[in-house]
């Protein structure tokens, strides 16, 4: 039974419902798209919040994660540190060792930590086994989802060492820890017999305290630890403290975007809820009038229409959490991908609070015209519709008849000014649209820039491997030889001379520089910084810069910000740089856009240090030149020498740009599309209020091409006006969103990641505006030019 | 004799298997003509005038309209037929409130791509004809209801019409109104505006037609010239 009753007032609301076929079907989807987007937003912005935080206390994950030396440490006191004062749980001892794999394609991924467990579960450390299975018999592993790609999925099989006589291990799964307490999992026999005297097998036992939240109670719990062991039996521990700010870094980045999609659907959604709501109960007076005076209480007239709007409202609500859920899920994925948390769903307090406060919006926007049309005397009621408008909007007709337009053009142009409250609508949809367009440009095209200005050493055609340490006794530095010619188990090393003498030979040789990183150590910050170090012309390996040039010669240096904020310099200082036994003043020249290594790095002159040489160089081939064939032929003068030659593909985006363009992409065809539906239903309102008028100029001769103009005239103006309002507002957020993304990286940005927008662009982003607009009204200005003029003619 | 409107077979039903709400009906009007359409609710009067403005598509048979067979038109070319040939009057007036009383009676012309200066001119020519200059600026809410069929029936005439067709114009008014719209049609059919009123008003029929039809069930049960209608 409704609840409305089986007697006359439930009679009103399903007729009521089921007469207005078309704007019942527009309140319904449009309230589905917004609460979808609400829905999204809100996981969103959910996600977002502290996402280490939540999936390591989900995971039970632990503070301190330790290594002991089973040769010193007796099984029995391991068990012990279980009941030391302050441990609240612990799992382990786990066996643990290192094993340095090489994939089906023969490329070397980085050495992995792995550690046997016979279950991804336990109180401590609580893994999210994202797919596939556990290991279960020797010759399986489950790798960290961090390592999941297309040359590495379930099924793939690694080797673990370059011999080879070495096991393969299959990987079954993959799985998620929080805080990160290995790279990979295998049953404890696995574990045992991988390991060697290189890489012996250690006991891992994983910890949390009552007190482990600052630096300071971690330490002191690490002494409880050391205290209860022999001298050396514990080899080192991890603080969760480190894992945390390494994860919560890259995550901070996203947050500001999350937050800026988020709100902007938020507020979209509950604008376009009220305004439908409203618009809707506000075009049924005279048929309230008549309710009235066949003898309907106010109150049942109020319910009448409240129920009326929540019927499709409610329909498209419970389809909006549904679609909701569904689009979230793929994309909770990939930000999962780029929090390297665990498995993130959409809260399930989203899912009962955005359709709460949708019906709670629905209710209220429903209420405030049906109360109003309640109020309304019986006479007035039945009045409106047939008696004639006057005051509002006429001094716009006036203005806009003046205008060299065609009449039906300028009839349509002033027709927004007869609703105003109805038109603040429908402008503030198109502006919400417009904005969300305008930031997502901005924020694909500056995330791109992101990708095209990182690593730019990538950029070059070919590289020539010379290979070695950067200075002899050196540590030979960061540039990874990832593809060996086969056959060889060892790095390429040759005269750099030589090797240079080879390229400057080489046909089709455009320009080339000499390059080397290794590890320095500057005067104020304790440990290590990664230095490249550059030979020759390197200005087109050279970073973006943010401030200040690109180094041109000796004594100069190019740092990143993390540099300057770690050292409190600013461009024109001084720093004292040491690379094995040189060490050299220079003088910073430039703040360039380099995330790598924490912002702890340096860009110098290989000159500066009279005993480093190039370990690779890149090269640029002249136009025509291919660069594969130049690379083959370089590598047979050169692999003779000892060295190597690669043609270099195109480098490919990062997975967390893919994945924010593709959220950006995604959340803002929404936005506009829930846009376009609010522009669709106040149209449809609209047309509907002025079909007998509509009908009137059809009788006196306008055509449906007219009909047309006349109804996309009157969005037309909004519009422009939404895209004037909302492109320097969409401008104004990606000003305000990327500064702060690029601060919780911990780098300013250069303009080339700013200053994406070029006047044409803006241009075309503001008639976006236009196209919402226009496209929302093309379905009921269709409508409008097939209306039948006899009937509208009839209609009051 | 130039017929401006044939009707020929015409009838219309609205259910297809419902009764017919005209005709078939044979009918033809010639230039310079005042008709009548008289008959009871329900007899097909508004359906008739319907067919003949182009507003509506006849069932079966042809409906030629000033030389043109309409009934096969596109909406887009009855759109432009009815702008060029036909002009309307209705009993509610169907002023646009938005307008003032000028821009009201301009809008066909302008619809029709008249030139702005060509289309006031002629605004302003029938507005003093009408005696309606001093409310040129006026909204139609703010006027009486002969002062509004005023206006109606200048906006009607603003194209220079072949066919002036009016739907109970005095229907709205009171009886000093209704006798004004009375003298203003009388007059128009004097100066050989063709006319078709479709009307209950017999004094109007009599007044101002030159022939009278009567429709009983869509079909046509009388059809009288001039002297016999007075």
């Amino acid at each position: 039974m409704s609840p409305f009753g089986t007697g006359a007032l439930g009679r009103v609301v399903r007729s009521g419902v089921g007469r207005r076929r078309v704007q019942t079907v527009v309140i319904a989807v449009a309230t589905m798209m917004a609460v979808a987007a609400a829905v999204i937003a809100g996981s969103l912005i959910v996600v977002s919040n502290a996402p280490f935080d939540h999936a390591f206390a989900k995971q039970h994950g632990p503070h301190v994660t330790a290594q002991f030396d089973p040769a010193k440490v007796s099984a029995a006191q391991l068990e012990a540190t279980k009941r030391l004062a302050g441990v609240t749980a612990s799992a382990g001892p786990y066996p643990s060792t290192t094993i340095s794999p090489v994939d089906s394609e023969g490329g070397h991924p980085p050495a992995l930590s792995l550690v046997g467990r016979s279950g991804p579960h336990g109180d401590v450390d609580d893994l999210d086994l994202q797919s596939g299975r556990w290991a279960t018999k020797p010759g399986e592993v489950v790798l960290s989802a961090s390592f999941k790609s297309p040359l590495l999925e379930v099924g793939s099989t690694l080797k673990t060492s370059d011999a080879t006589d070495s096991p393969t291990l299959k990987v079954v799964g993959f799985a998620v820890s929080a805080g990160q307490t290995a790279d990979a999992w295998a049953t404890p026999g696995q574990v045992g017999a991988l390991a060697s005297k290189d890489t012996p097998v250690t006991r891992q036992m994983l910890y949390r305290f009552d007190s482990a939240g600052t630096k300071a109670q971690i330490s002191a719990d690490r002494e409880k630890l050391i205290a209860a062991v022999s001298s050396g039996a514990l080899l080192g521990t991890q603080s969760y403290l480190d894992t945390k700010r390494a994860a919560d870094t890259g995550a901070a980045a996203t947050i500001p975007f999350m937050v800026a999609f988020g709100v902007l659907g938020i507020v979209m959604s509950v604008i376009i809820i009220s305004s439908l709501i409203s618009g809707a109960v506000g075009t049924s007076l005279r048929r309230i009038g008549i309710l009235k005076a066949i003898g309907f209480t106010p109150r049942e007239v109020v319910r009448a229409y409240v129920a009326q709007a929540l019927i499709p409202a409610g329909a498209g609500i419970a389809l909006g959490v549904v679609l909701g859920n569904v689009l979230a899920v793929p994309l909770l994925e990939d930000t999962e991908q780029v929090y390297g948390t665990a498995s993130l769903t959409v809260a399930w307090w989203v899912d009962v609070v955005v359709p709460a406060v949708a019906l709670l919006v629905v209710g209220l926007a429903a209420l405030v015209p049906a109360l109003r049309a309640g109020r309304l005397r019986t006479v007035e009621a039945i009045a409106i519709g047939r008696a004639p408008r006057t005051g509002r909007g006429q001094w716009a007709h006036r203005a806009a008849g003046r205008l060299p337009l065609p009449r039906a053009v300028t009839y349509g142009l002033a027709s927004p000014f007869a609703h105003p409250v109805r038109t603040a609508a429908m402008l503030l949809a198109v502006a919400f649209g417009t904005v969300a367009a305008t930031f997502a440009v901005g924020l694909t095209s500056s995330l791109n820039a992101v990708g095209s200005a990182s690593d730019p050493e990538d950029r070059a055609a070919v590289t020539a491997v010379v290979g070695g340490p950067t200075v002899p006794g050196g540590a030979g530095g960061g540039v990874r030889h990832m593809n060996p010619a086969a056959g060889s188990d060892s790095p390429p090393s040759a005269d750099p001379a030589k090797v240079r003498a080879a390229i400057e030979a080489q046909a089709g040789t455009a320009s080339y520089y000499g390059m080397a990183k290794d590890d320095v150590t500057v005067a104020g910050i304790s440990g290590s910084v990664q230095a490249t170090l550059y030979q020759g012309d390197s200005r087109p390996g050279s970073y973006e810069m943010i401030s200040g040039h690109w180094i041109t010669g000796a004594g100069q240096v190019v740092v990143p910000t993390g540099f300057l904020d770690r050292t409190a310099t600013k461009i024109g200082d001084k720093v004292r740089v040491t690379l094995g036994k040189d060490t050299q003043t220079l003088k910073i020249v430039g703040e360039a856009f380099d995330t790598s290594n924490d912002g702890l790095s340096i860009h110098a002159d290989l000159a500066d240090f009279a005993g480093a040489k190039p370990q690779v160089f890149q090269i640029e081939v002249k136009p025509g030149v291919s660069p594969a064939a130049y690379a083959e032929k370089l590598h047979a003068v050169v692999e003779p020498m000892g060295g190597d030659v690669i043609a270099n593909s195109p480098s490919q985006q990062e997975g967390m740009i893919i994945v924010l363009d593709a959220i950006a992409v995604l959340l803002t065809l929404m936005l506009v599309s829930v846009a376009g539906l609010g522009v669709l239903n106040s149209v449809v309102l609209d047309t509907r209020e002025r079909v007998h008028d509509l009908g009137v100029c059809k009788a006196l001769g306008m055509s449906p091409r007219q009909t047309v103009s006349l109804v996309l005239a009157s969005v037309a103006g909004i519009g422009v006006l939404g895209g004037l309002i909302g492109v320097p507002l969409g401008f104004a957020l990606h000003g305000f969103v990327l500064p702060v993304m690029g601060h919780a990286a911990g780098t300013n940005l250069p303009p080339s990641i700013l200053d994406v927008y070029d006047a044409p662009q803006l241009v075309l982003l503001g008639l976006a505006g236009v196209a919402i607009a226009v496209l929302g009204a093309l379905l009921p200005a269709g409508w409008a030019a097939k209306a039948r003029t006899a009937t509208a003619l009839r209609t009051e | 004799m130039t017929h401006v409107i044939e009707l020929a077979g015409v009838a219309k039903r609205y259910d297809s298997a419902g009764a017919s709400a005209l005709g078939p009906l044979d009918l033809s009007v010639a230039q310079g003509e005042a008709l009548a359409v008289t008959g009871p609710s329900g007899s097909g009067k508004s359906t008739l005038l319907n067919l003949v403005a182009g507003l509506d598509k006849p069932t079966e048979g042809a409906v030629t309209v000033a030389g043109q067979r309409i009934d096969q038109l596109s909406e887009h070319a009855l759109a432009r037929f009815r702008r060029d040939r036909i002009g309307m009057v209705f009993q509610f007036f169907n002023l646009l409130d938005d307008l003032t009383v000028v821009d009201n009676i301009q809008l066909p012309a302008q619809l029709a791509g008249t030139p702005r200066r060509k289309a006031a001119a002629r605004a302003d020519e029938l507005m003093e004809l009408l005696g309606m200059t001093k409310h040129a600026r006026a909204y139609p809410g703010r006027l009486s209801g002969g002062e509004r069929q005023r206006v109606a029936v200048a906006r009607a005439l603003v194209n220079r019409p072949a066919l002036l067709l009016a739907d109970e114009p005095t229907g709205a008014l009171d009886t000093a109104s209704g006798h004004d719209v009375r003298e203003l049609l009388m007059e128009l059919h004097r100066g050989g505006q063709t006319l078709v009123l479709v009307t209950h008003d017999m004094a109007l029929a009599e007044a101002c037609a030159s022939r009278a039809i009567q429709l009983v069930d869509g079909h046509l049960s009388l059809d009288t010239r001039a002297e016999a209608v007075r």
